[in-house]
């Protein structure tokens, strides 16, 4: 299964990303082979709006089966869900937690956009 | 002669001051227009005797896609510069309340697949009340997309001196409303948060290169921050209303401030005709 996790950077240790649409890049997670890729989202750093769009667009069109992020707004969550991905709004953690989380399956799907347009 | 009325948040009487302006500008014989551009709550017709005498709905052209043919090229979400198009699963996706109307994904499809239909997003009213002519914009609730709609309602100004009720704050449909005034009038209270909100409206006027003019409402209640900051930014303050009991009653019934004291409507005249001649200096 391949989850795409917004993240500052690919070091395992930092931080994740909590915002979606203006997160700088995805880590595109393989739970089987535990390999890992990097996605560049920095296209959206200064879009005025639809940003949560694209970023849905590029994690769709790398073929996750799940995102997790700290929050996500309702256009994104709309494309997401309705493309058949699975949204999972985690706290700001490291990512190798995350990825921990997620896979003991502590980690809440998300069943509604938790922010409005703008903040994501 | 076009005139803006805006306040940096809502609630600081502006509606109720351009309403009074209006009146006052009225019975001195100059013929208005008073254009509500507040299209998510334009209520200066509730404080106004008027008869409507138009109304008309307001549409923009909004794309709409036939999935049969589209092959996911994403020219269309290519040439988007709002972000309103998204291509997952070779196929487009477009997110219709981000649309700016501009017509560029119909042009640019190569497989003819997107069209260009008529989306009402709200209504135009005209109205008379005495000698003042209101035109009033609504918005659709749930539409975001004000400024087309604030566009249209300025176009239909036709009296001499146009007089516009903008959009509290700072976003896109304020731009829009005060965008080609010869001057603004910027409502505010004497409060931190008016204080705080106006100096981003001042912001806002001075990018545009605006000139604009202070009024404070309910003037003698808070505190002098707004009148010290007026003064350090060189900033002209024409107009200071009274807070008085009458007033406040008079908000929660519907009148105008100009109606609720005799002081107030003679203030009100005075104030407006220096307003306009001051409106020469710009011209
Ligand atoms: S009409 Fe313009 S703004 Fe609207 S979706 Fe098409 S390209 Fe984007
Ligand atoms: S340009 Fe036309 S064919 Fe290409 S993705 Fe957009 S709608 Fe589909």
């Amino acid at each position: 299964m391949k989850i795409a996790i917004s993240i500052n950077s690919l070091d395992m240790d930092d931080k994740m990303d909590m915002r979606f649409g203006r997160a700088k890049k995805f880590m595109i997670y393989d739970t089987e082979t535990k390999t890992n890729e990097l996605i560049d989202n920095t296209q959206n750093l200064n879009a005025a709006q639809g940003a949560g769009i694209q970023s849905a667009q590029n994690v769709i069109n790398t073929g996750a089966d799940a995102v997790i992020t700290g929050h996500t707004g309702p256009k994104a969550y709309k494309l997401l869900s309705e493309s058949g991905v699975k949204i999972y709004h985690s706290e700001e953690k490291p990512v190798k937690d995350v990825i921990a989380d997620f896979i003991a399956g502590t980690l809440k799907e998300a069943d509604s956009a938790d922010v409005e347009g703008h903040w994501v | 002669m076009i005139i803006a009325v805006a306040s940096g948040k809502g609630g600081t009487g502006k509606t109720s001051v351009s309403v009074s302006l209006a009146k006052a500008l009225a019975d001195s014989n100059k013929k208005i227009s008073l254009l509500d551009c507040d299209v998510e709550e334009p209520n200066a017709h509730l404080l106004l005797e008027c008869r409507e005498i138009s109304r008309s709905e307001f549409n923009v052209k909004i794309p709409s896609l036939d999935l049969s043919r589209c092959t996911g090229c994403g020219k269309c979400a290519e040439i988007c510069e709002f972000n309103c198009i998204a291509i997952v699963k070779k196929r487009a996706v477009i997110f219709p309340d981000l649309c700016h109307s501009c017509g560029g994904c119909s042009l640019v499809c190569p497989e003819k697949c997107i069209k260009e239909t008529d989306s009402k997003t709200g209504e135009i009213l005209e109205y008379n009340a005495g000698i003042i002519h209101l035109v009033q914009g609504i918005l659709d609730i749930g539409k975001a997309m004000a400024p087309p709609l604030i566009r249209e309602v300025k176009k239909l100004a036709r009296e001499e001196i146009a007089l516009i009720d903008c959009p509290p704050g700072t976003s896109c449909p304020m731009v829009t409303a005060v965008g080609g005034a010869d001057y603004v009038i910027l409502v505010t209270e004497p409060t931190p948060f008016g204080l705080h909100d106006m100096t981003l409206a001042v912001e806002t006027l001075r990018k545009m290169k605006m000139n604009f003019y202070v009024i404070i409402n309910r003037a003698d209640s808070g505190d002098d921050r707004v009148e010290k900051y007026c003064t350090s930014e060189n900033i002209e303050v024409i107009m200071r209303i009274k807070e008085s009991i009458d007033a406040a009653r008079a908000y929660s019934k519907g009148i105008p401030l100009y109606d609720a004291l005799p002081e107030f409507k003679q203030y009100f005249i005075l104030n407006s005709n220096k307003i306009i001649s001051r409106a020469g200096e710009f011209k």
